[in-house]
């Protein structure tokens, strides 16, 4: 079983957050992140042009690109990451031009060692999945698709088709941390796509707090939080662990509950 | 993925039928848009078979846009390049004056057809992105023709150095959105309407001013545009007889450049040569992605892009702020890479003098764009013989570019 797979076979869905990479300090952010019940862990790989996302993961990119991060800083964020919490999956997050620029079969490799479980790409759709999916496959890395409401079921099988870890439902058709989506909209469509796919759905964009986690938990796998969490850091700055720590609680004791209720 | 190899005897039947041309383009855009961008090829493939969508743009650009533009010898230019050319050298000098459309610009050829794919398609709201303006016009221009709401992102600082044309949108009815993310610039505007775009799918088009974006954007700017090299490949033949020795085009996207130089690329003896924009110098900040770039995925194309070892994008630099972007469309990359189009470059002072030769020899006022590609033809020109033909695009004129070359010149007006 892999460290993806055993994280959504607990018994309540998982918690899975996002901040990112070189934004705040990491590490303790991390940490904090783990502290407070995250399942699994999203990391940002910082681009200067983040096509899909709203503005407080833009200024996060931002304000890590200014502070100097680079590829090689992530992947030792990471490294040290993995020896720290040998059991939390680690999933890196961003744009294609980063993860391909030194050839997609140097990037799985590094992600293989440096600890990381699964990938997810926003701009490399399955029609272009050569780029990147056949060589983090065979390195053992996850790589993760996403369904949106303008994936329709002509389509769903082919962003299955080399999918796993879990599918990343997009929630709303828009951009991150913005609008949400209506409750019922996402019942319909956790059931939908569960209807096709055995792999486990996770839900995120617009997810904000523990009111909505726990409406996505009573149907998802997993509920994703990221530009919450990344205003935080904003707010905060280096001194963001506390504050994300109490938080991601508060969501994991949402997410808990749900399936009791 | 397929890998469709060009017959050997022809250079036109790219892209292949995933959008890629060799190893550029393809469709490297999020989830939420691969539907709408597969049903865009649908729309597309049906509409350029349709006669009637055909003959509805030929009508458009004949009596809206005022096409045919002119082919014109500038033999004023000519005299005065042979002045300093050695003993017999000293190409004829000629121009197709696609500055003579409606709003200036060759841009209006493409959104002619992209407005007509989207009321096709059934889209009611219009987006754009713009640099100097110029697309941003153009698109306006149309939306007001069709009466379509529109609405353009242009970086908070063009906005700020392109008044003239930010009124111009104004006037034709549509809302001037300045954007304020990343460097302010046509790059971020481009992210600011795709972020548009993927939040609006269901009623939106998105008119792309260049021949760049995810599959089918290149290939259907450049059918669009393709009508400059259509036209002048038989005018030039009508005239003299004879297809021109080398084609020059400014290169930003690359638009005005493919749809000068699609139709004659199976013309073996026609030279091309696309010019990028080298600002301050290629080894200071520039704009020329091909001269000091390497491919890479932005804005749902893979092509040459200006960026870090990280693949983090650069900031582009040109006085023209058409040319100013740090990427170019697939098509040319491939080009490039198979040899059939050289490709060079010229500095922003290159191009300023090159302005003033036109205005001087020939009593037209260019834009900075195009003057980039006279630059070229003075050079290219005279080491040619006086036989020879150099023919280049004269993509747009330069009302819009008289106070960023008056301050240029330091001169105040």
């Amino acid at each position: 079983m892999t460290r993806l797979s055993a994280a959504f076979s607990k018994d309540h869905p998982a918690l899975v957050t996002f901040i990112t990479a070189g934004d705040g300090d990491t590490a303790a952010n991390l940490d904090a992140l783990v502290a407070g019940g995250a399942d699994v862990i999203e990391l940002g790989m910082p681009f200067t042009d983040p096509m899909a996302d709203g503005p407080a993961i833009q200024e996060a990119n931002i304000r890590s690109l200014g502070a100097g991060t680079t590829t090689a800083d992530i992947f030792a964020i990471a490294a040290a990451f993995r020896a720290r919490h040998p059991d939390t999956p680690l999933v890196l997050m961003g744009y294609a031009n980063p993860m391909t620029i030194r050839g997609g079969e140097w990037f799985a490799s590094e992600c293989n060692k440096a600890g990381v479980d699964g990938v997810i790409c926003v701009d490399i759709p399955p029609e272009e999945d050569a780029e990147l999916g056949p060589l983090l496959r065979s390195a053992g890395i996850d790589l993760i698709r996403l369904a949106t409401p303008t994936t329709d079921k002509a389509r769903l099988p082919a962003v299955l088709d080399g999918a796993s870890g879990f599918l990343y439902y997009v929630s709303v058709a828009g951009i991150t941390g913005l609008q949400q989506a209506a409750q019922t909209s996402i019942d319909e469509a956790v059931a939908r796509l569960k209807a096709y796919t055995d792999l486990p759905v996770a839900v995120g964009f617009g997810v904000r707090t523990p009111e909505q986690a726990t409406n996505i938990a009573r149907v998802a796998d997993g509920v994703v939080v990221g530009s919450a969490l990344v205003e935080l850091v904003a707010q905060h700055g280096s001194n963001a662990a506390g504050t994300l720590q109490d938080y991601v609680a508060s969501l994991k004791h949402a997410i808990v509950a749900a399936r009791k209720a | 993925m397929t890998i469709a190899d060009p017959t050997p005897n022809s250079f036109r039947n790219q892209p292949d039928e995933n959008g890629h041309f060799g190893q550029f383009g393809g469709r490297y855009v999020a989830e939420t848009l691969m539907p709408l961008v597969l049903d865009l090829e649908r729309h597309y493939r049906l509409a350029k078979t349709d006669p009637a969508f055909q003959a509805q743009f030929d009508d458009l650009l004949e009596h809206y846009v005022g096409r045919p533009s002119p082919l014109y010898y500038a033999e004023r230019l000519t005299e005065e390049v042979r002045k300093t050319a050695p003993e017999g050298k000293g190409a004829q000098i000629w121009f197709k004056r696609d500055e003579l459309n409606h709003t200036g610009a060759h841009k209006i050829n493409n959104c002619i057809g992209q407005i007509l794919l989207a009321m096709r398609m059934g889209k009611t709201r219009i987006i754009a992105e713009t640099g100097a303006g110029q697309h941003g016009v153009a698109t306006a221009t149309v939306c007001a023709r069709f009466g379509l709401p529109c609405f353009i992102y242009m970086g908070a600082k063009d906005v700020e150095r392109q008044q003239p044309n930010v009124f111009r949108m104004k006037l034709l009815g549509a809302e001037v959105i300045p954007v304020t993310s990343g460097a302010n610039t046509l790059k971020d505007a481009m992210n600011e309407a795709l972020r548009d775009w993927v939040a609006n799918v269901h009623d939106t088009f998105y008119i792309i001013g260049t021949a760049a974006g995810p599959h089918p954007y290149p290939e259907l700017v450049r059918d669009f545009q393709s009508v400059i090299g259509k036209e002048a490949r038989a005018q030039m033949l009508s005239r003299t007889g004879r297809l021109p020795d080398m084609l020059v085009a400014a290169i930003g996207g690359g638009s005005n450049a493919i749809g000068l130089f699609h139709p004659f690329l199976d013309d073996k003896d026609v030279a091309m040569l696309g010019i990028e924009a080298a600002g301050h110098g290629l080894e200071k900040e520039h704009a020329a992605s091909l001269a000091g770039g390497r491919p890479g995925i932005l804005h749902g194309n893979k092509t040459y892009l200006l960026q870090d070892e990280d693949g983090q994008i650069a900031e582009a630099h040109s006085i023209s702020a058409g040319l100013d972007y740090p990427g170019i469309g697939p098509e040319h990359s491939w080009l490039k890479e198979i040899g059939r189009v050289r490709y060079d470059s010229v500095t922003d002072v290159e191009a300023l003098n090159a302005f003033q030769l036109l205005c001087r020899t020939e009593g037209i006022i260019p834009a900075l764009e195009p003057a980039h590609a006279i630059a070229a033809v003075e050079r290219e020109a005279k080491k040619m013989d006086r036989d020879q033909i150099i023919l280049a695009n004269l993509c747009g004129r330069g009302d819009k570019d008289i106070f960023t070359v008056a301050e240029a010149l330091g001169t105040a007006i």
